[in-house]
């Protein structure tokens, strides 16, 4: 069975420089989509990826990385909303480029959708009262 | 049919009365027929939630011992600019305050995270204060410096006092330049990338009433979560505008002052507000009453969102440059079914505004009528109408020669 998911991954200092993703691709076959990538001062790097392939695969992929010593969360927490700032304005839904902001015709309520998040950032400066939290 | 105000308190105290949101009341004028509606109807309630730049606040903050003289000095709330000029202890505070060494555009685009609205806020939610002051001293007033936490329960006086709120229509904003920009109306992607409004549209306060025939000077409403009143004409007012063959302007045209105790309002309905690139504002929620007194104000209250047209206008250009050009004019409805029409090319539109917290105050207003803790005024005033002559000008500078 074939998946899609979105991770994050810290690699510690003496990961930098080792050419982990393309273990990915080599031993597992595994498609990937680089969302966003930086290093640190500290030079721990951060890499947030698409990752694409088989179930099993997949698995073992993330497997390999948690052995390698990278720290791996689920890009969804990573980007979420104070539903008690949010006022349901809308001013995020023209800004977000995957379309993760969806009104309600009829109640004009403003629904996130993480899974469609690449944590690009872009609404949460744009976001009027701030609603927008990134935890990186 | 005509009822007064007088009749329709009368049912408000015994609990009889009946009472719509101005978007049910358009299903239930349809249903019933406008006659009949206005027969049977008391009251339509309005909301609006929205940023709102001309708002602020007034404060009395009580004297210290020794006394000292704020007028004049220099006063900060969490380090944010507060307005001197007035008498000892009377301090005022806007909502696009800025701390001194906020960066502002500097690197643009600013962030402003943090400005009057803020602190604002952060007073109504009943948060300690920084206050640091510094005056000269008098021989009456002698201190110089005064630093210490104030919170709002402690203050004599604090009181919202909004010089421009609840504008009977807006520009919807668009970028026909070929970079992003930053404004008051949100970023703007360019070559028409997005549009923005911001209006409330059919459950507007001043759409329902587009001539001000029954909100006036001392009409009380619902503010920030609690009761305040229209203290005047809004700054900008300018109701001779052009209009729909229904009356409603299609520009921006009448505006609102409005006041009451900041004590007993709510962070939910005065929430600090940060524009990208812009400063820093205040999102404030707004509800007008309006008494069904004829069929013709009835009438006027069913206006739907396909009704209301507003212009779009270029903040590339036409807008910071004073030009009249609109590219323009899109209903409520098409704004609000996610993309309009201009210039041949599919634009997605936002909101600013929110509709949601809109529908929640004209309810919130709603069920203060139906439970008889808020009765109706007569206005004490009218607000300027068409024929008034008010209008709104342009700067006419004339450079000083030296």
């Amino acid at each position: 069975m074939a998946v899609t998911k979105r991770i994050v991954l810290r690699f510690p200092r003496r990961l930098v420089e080792r050419p982990i993703i393309y273990r990915l691709v080599k031993d597992y076959d595994l498609e990937f989509n680089i969302l966003k990538a930086s290093i640190t001062p500290e030079e721990e790097g951060l890499l947030v990826l698409e990752l694409k392939g088989d179930q099993k695969e997949y698995d073992k992929g993330i497997n390999f990385l948690v052995k390698a010593g990278v720290k791996i969360q689920s890009l969804s927490q990573d980007v979420t909303r104070n539903e008690e700032r949010c006022t349901n304005c809308g001013a995020c839904v023209t800004i977000c480029p995957t379309g993760a902001f969806r009104v309600d015709p009829k109640t004009r309520v403003v629904f996130f959708d993480n899974t469609k998040c690449i944590a690009c950032g872009l609404c949460i400066t744009a976001c009027p009262p701030r609603a927008m939290e990134v935890h990186f | 049919m005509a009822k007064t105000i007088e009749e329709i308190n009368e049912k408000i105290k015994e609990g009889k009365a009946v009472v719509f949101t101005a978007e049910e009341i358009i299903d239930v004028a349809k249903e019933k027929g406008v006659n009949k509606a206005a027969q049977e109807v008391d009251v339509v309630t309005t909301g609006t939630f929205g940023i709102m730049c001309s708002s602020g606040a007034y404060f009395n903050i009580g004297h210290s011992k020794p006394r000292i003289k704020l007028g004049g000095g220099r006063v900060y709330f969490n380090d944010v600019l507060v307005y001197t000029g007035l008498g000892a202890v009377d301090l005022f505070l806007g909502a696009n305050a800025l701390p001194d060494d906020d960066p502002r555009n500097r690197v643009h685009p600013g962030e402003f995270n943090y400005g009057g609205g803020h602190v604002i806020e952060e007073l109504v939610a009943g948060k300690d204060i920084r206050l640091v002051a510094t005056a000269y001293g008098t021989d009456c007033y002698p201190r110089k410096r005064l630093e210490t936490w104030i919170n709002i329960r402690d203050l004599n006086q604090a009181t919202l006092f909004n010089i421009r709120n609840a504008y009977q229509n807006y520009n919807v904003a668009v970028n026909l330049s070929d970079k992003t920009i930053y404004t008051y109306m949100g970023i703007l992607k360019p070559r028409l990338g997005n549009a923005d409004f911001s209006s409330a549209g059919q459950l507007s306060p001043l759409f329902n009433d587009p001539y001000y025939k029954t909100i006036g000077i001392g009409t009380r409403i619902f503010l920030g979560g609690g009761i305040g009143f229209i203290a005047w004409q809004g700054t900008q007012h300018n109701p001779d505008v052009p209009r729909t063959d229904k009356g409603l302007p299609k520009t921006g045209a009448a505006t609102l002052a409005t006041i009451g105790d900041l004590k007993q309002m709510s962070p939910r309905w005065l929430v600090g507000t940060s524009m990208l690139g812009y400063g820093c504002s205040l999102t404030v929620g707004v509800g007008v009453p309006i008494p069904i007194l004829s069929e013709e104000i009835l009438e006027y209250t069913t206006v739907t969102d396909a009704d209301i047209l507003a212009p779009v206008v270029d903040y590339s250009e036409a807008y910071p440059q004073m030009k009249p050009d609109i590219i323009a004019e899109v209903s409520y409805a098409e704004l609000k079914s996610g993309k309009i029409r201009v210039k041949g090319k599919d634009v997605p539109t936002a909101s600013l505004s929110s509709y949601p917290r809109a529908v929640e105050i004209a309810t919130i207003l709603k069920d203060w009528i139906k439970s008889g803790k808020f009765t109706l005024t007569e206005p004490v005033e009218p607000l300027p109408g068409v024929e008034s002559g008010v209008t709104i000008r342009p700067l006419d500078e004339r450079p000083i020669e030296y």
